[in-house]
């Protein structure tokens, strides 16, 4: 396997680029797209063909995810804190279990990665030269699949599973509109504008998750085992 | 970096900064004192003191979790939170606000514990510099014996344990902090430091701090128009106070 990695800036102290091998595979998609459903089979794909593989995702830390969570449920951070916030428990994970589970080669699958932190605060109107400085300490990783779904799709997709519409998911914060059905078509396409353009920058791999779950996977499977095997 | 007066808010900021023990938390709460009796409208924040933040810096250093990069993060955290939702708006509405350490106490440790300069002043580019910083200088000795004789207990990442840089507490928080008093003394000039002679009896450095305070900012334009109103609760008792001394009348 191929030993190396580089951070998107300046990394993070006593951390050598050169130390990190294993894989970093990033799924990233709106609440909906079925990533997790993709996430979920895909390790599981991963392990029976022994690979060993850890998960990370947004709100998982040790440190700050149980006060982010408190945060949001008061719906009293201005949009600086809760971007600093969410850096640090993105931050948190790097540290513990990412960098570790590159060092020891393992393969890390990323449930969201920088990239949704990054789009939500563009949209949010946040300077985008701030975003890329904050997370220069994220390490580059080997494919990042984008699963696109329509904002229609999504909201259908939400509420069969939930009966409603998640204030944050909504874009509720933004006022777009009062009404959540049409905050969340206005924020989702927002969004999928903003993943778009960073696609230019940061190269992913847009797949269409209008489809089902196993034509998906199937396409998943594919890429990443490309990527694994082109060591 | 902007100060606060050249991005046009009407209020203004006055920061100090030094190390542990320096005596500058001392100076700042007379400086306070002082504005309050002049009928000034002045607000005091704190370092880390967010409270939505708290709990987790809390949480981290007592079990030892941080590493460079989340220390500072959770940090800026903290001051983003207090940026955002107090200081900003007190600013604008004409405060003079007292900060107990600013930003520059994150370029000073973070960079010490590793972090990129670079990094870390590009995460807090969003705020504005303050219109007085004063650092407060002692000799690092001074420093050092007011810490240890008051607290003998060191934590773990105040004395800087975390940079291994020696197996003993006492040993760890010197190097660390002769190490911050580097980089601070780095950037002095860089960002206007007034320096104080922290030695000096603390008397002798509140009438310096005020006749600073006093030429850098024209404080009469900080009074309050009228008299702080009571809370309805005590208006209520002194109606009442006054409806029985009437009647005993």
């Amino acid at each position: 396997m191929k030993k190396s990695h580089r951070f998107y800036g300046h990394g993070i102290p006593r951390v050598k680029p050169e130390d990190l091998g294993g894989r970093l595979i990033v799924v990233e998609g709106a609440d909906g797209s079925g990533r997790s459903t993709q996430i979920a089979e895909l390790v599981n794909w991963l392990e029976t063909s022994g690979r060993p593989t850890v998960q990370v995702g947004l709100k998982r830390s040790t440190l700050v995810s149980e006060e982010l969570e408190k945060a949001q449920d008061g719906n009293v951070l201005s949009r600086t804190t809760l971007s600093l916030f969410y850096a640090t428990d993105f931050a948190d994970q790097l540290g513990n279990i990412i960098i570790p589970a590159l060092k020891a080669g393992f393969i890390v699958l990323a449930d969201r990665y920088i990239y949704t932190l990054m789009a939500r605060d563009l949209v949010r109107g946040m300077d985008e030269k701030w975003l890329k400085n904050l997370y220069g300490i994220a390490p580059v990783p080997d494919a990042v699949f984008y699963l696109s779904v329509e904002p229609e799709e999504l909201v259908q997709r939400n509420l069969s599973k939930n009966a409603t519409l998640d204030y944050w998911e909504s874009g509720m914060d933004l006022g777009f509109s009062r009404e959540v059905f049409d905050s969340f078509l206005k924020y989702q396409t927002a969004m999928g504008e903003a993943f778009r353009k960073m696609q230019k920058t940061y190269g992913f791999d847009i797949v269409d998750a209008n489809r089902s779950v196993s034509a998906v996977n199937k396409e998943l499977r594919k890429k990443i085992g490309a990527v694994l095997d082109g060591e | 970096m902007k100060t606060f007066a050249e991005s046009n808010f009407p209020g203004r900021l006055i920061a100090v900064e030094g190390l542990d023990g320096s005596g500058k938390s001392t100076q700042i709460y007379l400086l306070k004192r002082w504005l309050e009796a002049e009928g000034i409208k002045v607000y005091f924040s704190e370092w880390n003191s967010s409270e939505l933040v708290k709990s987790a810096t809390s949480k981290g250093k007592k079990r030892e979790l941080l590493t460079p990069t989340t220390f500072s993060l959770i940090h800026a955290t903290d001051f983003a939170d207090r940026y955002e939702r107090h200081l900003v708006p007190l600013l604008r509405a004409g405060y003079i606000v007292l900060c107990d350490r600013y930003v520059f106490t994150a370029f000073a440790r973070d960079v010490t514990r590793g972090c990129p300069a670079e990094w870390v002043r590009g995460n807090y580019s969003f705020a504005c510099a303050p219109d007085l910083t004063m650092f407060f200088k002692a000799d690092l000795e001074v420093s050092l014996n007011r810490i240890l004789e008051g607290r003998p207990k060191l934590k773990f990442f105040e004395a800087g344990m975390d940079l291994r840089l020696s197996p003993d507490p006492y040993e760890s928080f010197k190097i660390f902090q002769g190490r911050i008093l580097e980089q601070y003394m780095a950037m002095s000039g860089e960002f206007d430091f007034v320096v104080m002679d922290a030695n000096e009896a603390v008397e002798k450095q509140q009438v310096l701090v005020r006749k600073l305070v006093s030429e850098k900012i024209d404080l009469k334009k900080f009074k309050r128009r009228s008299p702080l109103p009571l809370p309805p609760s005590l208006l209520h008792d002194r109606d009442e106070k006054e409806e029985l001394e009437d009647k005993a009348a």
